[in-house]
C-alpha cells in the first residue's frame, strides 16, 4: 500500500509548493483589489459621510442621488461623446503611423522611436507643456505665436468655452501621448501577417495600396484592432491625469469637461468626503465600462482567430 | 512615366512622415528651450528659437528653490519606481511560474481569479483602496505608495504565458539533479529568462514613475510627493515660475528617456508579448 500513500504525499508536496509560489501574490491581490472592490459595493448602499464603517443603510439611495445629479449625468454623457471621438481618432492615427513606418526601407527604427517617445512622458508633464506653452492663452504661447504670424488674434484656449477650444487641447495631448504605443501594437500585428498572403493577392491581380489594405491587411489585423479599441475605450472612460492638470486651478475644477473620475475624486475625497456616494458613482462607472466593453467584444467577435 | 509617379508618391509620403515626426518632437523641444531660457525670453512677444546663451544657472536655482522640493520628489519617485519594479517582478514571476508549472487541482480557478481583476477599472477601487490604506495608517508614507501597487495581474499573466513556453528539457534536467521547484526556479528558470524580466520590468518602471492618481491621493504630505505630484502642484498653482517649471519637467523625464534609449527593444518585446493580441 505504499504507492497511493506516496502519490498522496507527492500531491500534498505539490500543493505546498503551488501556494508557496502563488500564495503571496494572491494574498496581496485579494487584500488590495478584492477587498476594496467588495467594500466599494458595500459602502455604496450606506450613508457614509467621513466614515468607513457606516450603519445607516440607504438601499439604492446613493445610486438614485448620483444618477439624479445633473453634474454627474452630464459628465457621463460628455465622456461618452469624448470616447466616441477619441477612440476612432487614436485608432486611425496609430494605424496610419504603423502602416507608414512599416513600409519604410530605411530609418525605420528612427521613426518608430520618435513616434513612441511620447510614451515616456507622463500625462502630468504633457499636460503642463500643453497648458503652459503650446496652448498658453497669452500671446507668447506657441499656437498663438503661429496664429500671430497670420495676423490672427490670440485665443484663450483653455478658458474659451464658446467655441469650446479646450477640447482641441485635450484631444491633441491624448493623441500625442497614446498614438506611439498603439502604433507599436499595430506594427507587431503587421509583422505577423504572412508574406504569402500578399504574394497570393498580387497573383490574383490585387493592386497594392487600398485594395490590398482592405482585403488583406485590415482583416488580418482584426484581433489587434479589437484589443486596441478595448484598451482605448477603457482608458477614455477613466481619463483623469491630463484633465486634472489642464483644467483645474487654484479655484478648483471648472464645470465643463469634467471626467467622471474627477467628479468622484471631489465627491469622495474632497470637502464632503461622501464615500457612499463616491462608491455608488464608481460602481455605476464600472458597470458602464463593463457593458460597453462586453458589447464591443461581442460585436467584433473577440476570441475568434485571425483568418488567414 | 508610371515609375516617376510612384517615386513622387513615395517622396510625398516620406515628407509627410518627416513633418509628423517633427510635430511629435515639438513638446520635447519646448521643454529644453523653456527650461534653459530666462523668464523674459519665454514671455517675450517674439519667438526665440533657442535661448542665445542657455541659462544653466536655472538648474542650480531649481534645486535651491525652497518652494519646490524637487530633489526630495526625485528621490521619492526613484525609491518608489525601483521598489515597485523589484517587488512586482518577484511576486509576479513566482506566481506566474507556479500557475504555469506546478500541477494543482484548482490552478485554473486561481488563474481566472487573477486575470479577472484585469477587467476591474481602477476607477472602482481607488476610493475604497484609499480608505483601506488610510486605515492601515499608510497615508503620506512610501509604504502606502508602494505596497498596494505590487500585485500586478498584468505582470503575472505575462510571466505565466512566458513560462508555459519555457523549454521543459531544462527543468527536467534540473529535477534529475534532485532540485525541487524552488531551486529549479532560481537556478535554471530565472537565469534563462532575462529578456522577459527586462520587458516586464521596464513597463512596470515607466508606469510607476509616471503614475499620478494614486500618488496624488496617498502622497498628501509634502514629504511624500512624487515628481508627478510636485509638478502637478505647480502646474495648477496660481502663480508659476515658467522656466523652473519647464526645467523641472525636463529633469523628471530624463531617467525615462535613458530607460527608453537603452531598453527600447525590451519594451517593444514586452508590448508584443503582453499577449493582449494573442
Amino acid at each position: 500500500m505504499s504507492a497511493p500513500g506516496g502519490e498522496r504525499r507527492r500531491q500534498r508536496n505539490r500543493t505546498f509548493w503551488f501556494w508557496t509560489f502563488v500564495g503571496p501574490f494572491v494574498a496581496g491581490l485579494a487584500l488590495f483589489t478584492y477587498v476594496p472592490l467588495a467594500w466599494s459595493v458595500y459602502l455604496s448602499f450606506f450613508d457614509a459621510h467621513n466614515t468607513v464603517s457606516p450603519t445607516d443603510f440607504v438601499g439604492f439611495g446613493n445610486y438614485t442621488a448620483m444618477l439624479g445629479d445633473p453634474a454627474f449625468r452630464s459628465s457621463l454623457l460628455t465622456f461618452t461623446v469624448f470616447t466616441a471621438f477619441i477612440v476612432p481618432a487614436t485608432y486611425a492615427l496609430s494605424l496610419g503611423l504603423a502602416l507608414a513606418v512599416n513600409r519604410l526601407r530605411f530609418a525605420q527604427a528612427f521613426f518608430r522611436s520618435v513616434f513612441f517617445l511620447p510614451a515616456a512622458c507622463s500625462y502630468v508633464v504633457a499636460a503642463m507643456v500643453w497648458k503652459m506653452s503650446v496652448f498658453n492663452g497669452v500671446r507668447f504661447g506657441l499656437a498663438n505665436t503661429v496664429l500671430g504670424w497670420f495676423g490672427a488674434e490670440p485665443v484663450a484656449w483653455l478658458a474659451a468655452t464658446d467655441p469650446p477650444w479646450y477640447w482641441l487641447v485635450i484631444i491633441t495631448v491624448r493623441l500625442w501621448l497614446q498614438a506611439g504605443f498603439y502604433m507599436l501594437l499595430f506594427l507587431a500585428g503587421l509583422q505577423r501577417i504572412p508574406v504569402r498572403l500578399y504574394e497570393a493577392a498580387a497573383l490574383d491581380g490585387a493592386r497594392p495600396g487600398w485594395q490590398t489594405f482592405r482585403h488583406i491587411t485590415f482583416p488580418a489585423l482584426r484581433t489587434t484592432s479589437v484589443a486596441v479599441v478595448l484598451l482605448l475605450v477603457v482608458g477614455a472612460f477613466q481619463a483623469f491625469d491630463e484633465f486634472y492638470n489642464l483644467l483645474s486651478g487654484a479655484r478648483g475644477y471648472p464645470p465643463y469637461a469634467r471626467p467622471p473620475l474627477v467628479h468622484l475624486y471631489y465627491t469622495a475625497l474632497g470637502q464632503g468626503q461622501d464615500l457612499g456616494l463616491g462608491s455608488a458613482g464608481a460602481v455605476i462607472l464600472a458597470l458602464i465600462i463593463l457593458v460597453v466593453t462586453v458589447v464591443q467584444a461581442r460585436w467584433s467577435g473577440l476570441g475568434r482567430r485571425e483568418e488567414y | 512615366m508610371d515609375d516617376a509617379l510612384v517615386r513622387a508618391g513615395r517622396a510625398l509620403r516620406l515628407a509627410l512622415l518627416i513633418a509628423l515626426a517633427a510635430l511629435f518632437l515639438i513638446p520635447f523641444y519646448l521643454l529644453v528651450r523653456n527650461g534653459l531660457a530666462s523668464e523674459a525670453e519665454i514671455t517675450a512677444p517674439d519667438w526665440t528659437l533657442f535661448p542665445r546663451d542657455p541659462h544653466w544657472s536655472n538648474v542650480r536655482e531649481l534645486f535651491a528653490d525652497p518652494d519646490v522640493p524637487m530633489a526630495h520628489a526625485l528621490l521619492n519617485s526613484s525609491l518608489i519606481a525601483v521598489a515597485t519594479t523589484a517587488g512586482t517582478l518577484l511576486l509576479a514571476s513566482l506566481a506566474g511560474y507556479g500557475l504555469a508549472r506546478i500541477p494543482y487541482r484548482h490552478a485554473n480557478a486561481v488563474f481566472y481569479a487573477i486575470v479577472g481583476t484585469l477587467m476591474v477599472p481602477a476607477a472602482v477601487t481607488f476610493v475604497p483602496s484609499f480608505v483601506l490604506v488610510s486605515s492601515l495608517g499608510w497615508v503620506s508614507s512610501l509604504r502606502g505608495l508602494i505596497v498596494p501597487t505590487l500585485f500586478s495581474a498584468f505582470a503575472c499573466f505575462v510571466f505565466r504565458q512566458y513560462f508555459l513556453g519555457f523549454p521543459r528539457e531544462l527543468e527536467d534536467a534540473a529535477q534529475v539533479d534532485g532540485l525541487g521547484y524552488w531551486r529549479t526556479f532560481w537556478r535554471v528558470v530565472v537565469p534563462n529568462s532575462r529578456p522577459v524580466f527586462a520587458a516586464v520590468g521596464t513597463i512596470v518602471f515607466i508606469g510607476a514613475w509616471n503614475a499620478f492618481l494614486w500618488p496624488l491621493v496617498i502622497g498628501q504630505g509634502r514629504d511624500s510627493w512624487t515628481v508627478q505630484v510636485a509638478l502637478s502642484t505647480f502646474t495648477t498653482a496660481q502663480t508659476v515660475n515658467l522656466h523652473e517649471l519647464f526645467l523641472a519637467a525636463a529633469v523628471s523625464i530624463l531617467p525615462l528617456l535613458v530607460v527608453f534609449l537603452f531598453l527600447q527593444r525590451y519594451i517593444v518585446a514586452g508590448v508584443e508579448r503582453s499577449g493582449i493580441d494573442d
